[in-house]
């Protein structure tokens, strides 16, 4: 007896001995490229994206270097980087997949306004015909020039009762859409977008957040006194951050500092989508809302939800949200589920100190630091490309090959959930929907699931109708035959006839 | 014991008091009462009632459709699943017996055991058929699914009400009044239980900790 303990106790050693290194080895760090699950767990994933370099501004041959960037605008190959701090606007022309040159600075404009010298640019946008728009925030203006940067035009304070005359305008951000209007972010105005019509007038709000309150606070307010009530917080809608208007002339606005209840409740989201009533119609077929990180713990010095400075929308309808808490970035499709999500807090190349403004050139994204101030170029890796590539292949009606591609996206990362849903949704389009049930049901995607289910079950039916009819019959008949044949027999045996 | 096993009454017996649980469902008030009152239901009946149940409840986890329920198996404990369901019901039985015995209760501990096992029918039979119903329905069709699955649960709910007032001769509103006893009842055995375990374990770590102390002094 003692001898089998010993023996049993030695081979437990050893194995604990031998197992000690690989388990060591199960510790290992995250990947720098991760995304969730069905479940929320972080499920380490290939690289999306790559770091092709940082440039910092004497990368462009700028003897002055940045001062507080904030904004980013990109057309073509067109790159104009609002260098805030230094009262310049640098516009910057792609040449090479790793190399830009600067196109011209632009620091003050021409023609008809008193004002020529800008003051403090946030943000830039830049029309088809080539009309630049400034949002040149130190002037209090929004400034329309051309090409050669003659003055056109000028956007300045909303004309509302809500607003005060003696306010200053101070915008943030714009966009303008194809005809010319201008919607902008202005700092101290929190009642929406501030549309514009193109003749310079202004024609309303738009896309306010809602108001969120807690039950709490709104019971504390009842019982404060004047004063009280005044220093208390008030109930205001949350003023965006940035705003992106996607191809189709859609406002993606990014939001932060919500608190993690609303968060949490979906009584106030991260991101959202506006069209022209400025209601949002962002799709959330996700598992989880598309407010980046999904634990919120502290962690390196950073706590609290992803705070949402900047996205933009690629043509595949993928928009990628830059998170300016944590540094990371967080691709999501147009069904809301999480496509990646990168990045982080530090001085490496690929991670971020102060991350101001994201943009998109094909599918190459930029990311303008405004502490680091540089830019960051990422390009995507064979891996993003490929789940690039099925995406658009299955936007374009290319069902097997966007199947043949998450194929190959599955071979790259097997834990990657939208490949196996990628699969699924092309084979059902094929109308392999057994197959396509089979994928849908390993990640739990039960509205595809059914689709398919549906299908199914009806061909199953159509192919067995005649079993079916037969086996009711049978469930139906056989009973009644047999009681049938046995009120006859019974009738025949108490039938006086027989009687002896 | 053996003699019993046996005898061709005993199988008789069990399975006429296995079929009279579908008897107590739909005539509950005269059914619990007979239940006692006439003996028509036995320990044998009732165990195989709740171990049908609980076996009922883990099948579901495998083979209900995941469109209702998702399993995330890392985190399922198979005992602990069970104790879910055995826990709080043992203690209820003991809760509600220690409550009503002080207060005119007719019925004993073991009664109300056998009254609450027979009370839980309504799960395995409504459950077992919808966990294989669940698989071929679509989300569309989720509203029929989830509407039988609360019927069973508030079948019984409402047969456990009616159960504990025949066992214990009580009527609508004593009743009410004592099942809502019962569970505070269950908040102090809680209690207890949770104090009596903290003061074993400090105990134990404090003799151990004196042995500790006399070793290294040694």
């Amino acid at each position: 007896m003692k001898r089998i303990i010993k023996t049993v106790s030695a081979i437990v050693l050893g194995a604990m001995i031998l197992a000690a290194p690989s388990m060591s080895a199960l510790a290992l760090e995250n990947s720098y490229t991760y995304n969730y699950d069905y479940w929320g767990d972080v499920q380490d994933s290939p690289n999306a994206y790559t770091v092709t370099k940082v440039f910092p501004a004497a990368a462009f041959g700028l003897e002055l270097n940045f001062k507080n960037p904030e904004g980013l605008f990109v057309q073509g190959d067109m790159v104009y980087i609002c260098d805030t701090g230094n009262n310049r606007i640098v516009q910057l022309q792609r040449t090479g997949t790793e190399q830009f040159e600067v196109v011209r600075i632009i620091d003050s404009i021409k023609g008809d306004t008193s004002v020529k010298n800008l003051s403090g640019p946030t943000d830039i946008a830049v029309s088809e015909e080539g009309d630049l728009f400034i949002s040149d925030k130190g002037n209090a203006r929004i400034v329309r020039v051309d090409s050669d940067l003659n003055y056109k035009l000028e956007f300045g304070l909303p004309v509302d009762s809500t607003v005060s005359a003696d306010a200053t305008f101070q915008p943030s951000k714009i966009v303008i859409d194809t005809a010319g209007r201008v919607y902008c972010i202005a700092t101290g105005i929190n009642q929406g977008l501030c549309k514009y019509e193109a003749d310079g007038t202004f024609s309303g709000f738009v896309g306010a957040t809602p108001v969120t309150y807690n039950w709490m606070d709104y019971i504390w307010k009842r019982f404060a006194t004047q004063e009280q009530r005044v220093r208390l917080a008030s109930f205001v809608p949350t003023a965006y951050d940035n705003i992106y208007m996607d191809q189709e002339g859609f406002i993606y606005a990014c939001a932060s500092g919500q608190t993690e209840e609303d968060l949490d409740s979906g009584a106030a989201q991260a991101i959202r989508k506006l069209n022209l009533l400025g209601s949002n119609i962002l799709v959330e077929n996700g598992e989880y809302p598309a407010y980046g990180d999904l634990y919120w713990g502290e962690g390196g010095g950073y706590e609290g939800p992803s705070q949402y400075t900047d996205v933009t929308v690629m043509d595949n309808d993928i928009y990628v949200c830059l998170d300016k808490n944590r540094g990371r970035l967080f691709g999501y499709d147009d069904q809301g589920k999480m496509v990646f999500a990168f990045g982080g807090n530090g001085n490496m190349d690929g991670y971020f100190r102060r991350p101001a403004a994201i943009e998109h050139m094909g599918h190459d994204l930029i990311v303008l630091d405004s502490l680091d101030c540089s830019l960051t170029l990422f390009t995507p890796t064979e891996f993003g490309e490929l789940v690039y590539q099925a995406i658009e292949q299955f936007d374009d009606g290319d069902y097997n090959e966007s199947g043949e591609s998450w194929r190959k996206v599955m071979e790259l990362d097997g834990n990657y959930d939208l490949a196996y849903i990628g699969i699924g949704r092309s084979l059902l389009r094929q109308e392999k929907y057994h197959e396509a049930m089979d994928y849908f049901e390993l990640k739990y995607d039960d509205d595809n699931y059914s689709k398919a289910y549906k299908q199914y079950r009806k061909e199953w039916v159509e192919d067995h109708i005649v079993i079916i009819v037969i086996v009711i019959l049978v469930v139906f008949l056989v009973p009644l035959t047999i009681g049938k044949i046995r009120d006859i027999k019974n009738e025949i045996d108490i039938a006086d006839i027989f009687r002896i | 014991m053996l003699a019993a096993l046996r005898r061709k009454e005993t199988y008789q017996k069990y399975f006429k008091s296995l079929k009279f649980a579908l008897y107590c469902i739909t005539h509950p008030l005269d059914g619990f009462w007979d239940l006692t009152h006439e003996k028509r239901g036995t320990y044998a009946a009732a165990n195989t009632i709740l171990f049908l149940t609980l076996l009922i409840r883990i099948l579901k986890l495998r083979y209900t459709s995941f469109i209702f329920i998702t399993v995330y198996w890392e985190d399922i404990n198979i005992f602990l699943y069970i104790a879910s369901v055995a826990f709080p019901l043992a203690m209820f039985v003991i809760g509600n017996w220690g409550i009503t015995t002080l207060f005119d209760g007719k019925g004993r501990l073991g009664q109300v055991y056998m009254a609450s096992c027979y009370a839980l029918t309504p799960y395995p039979l409504i459950q077992f058929p919808l966990m294989f119903f669940s698989n071929f329905v679509t989300v569309d069709e989720a509203e029929f699914y989830s509407a039988l699955s609360v019927i069973s649960l508030v079948w019984a709910a409402l047969l456990f009400v009616a159960a504990m007032g025949q066992i214990h001769e009580f009527n609508l509103g004593k009743n009410i009044l004592f099942i809502i006893a019962s569970l505070f009842a269950m908040l102090v055995i809680v209690f207890i239980l949770l104090l009596f375990f903290s003061m074993i374990s400090q105990g134990v770590a404090y003799f151990i900790s004196l042995g500790k102390e006399i070793m290294f002094r040694l």
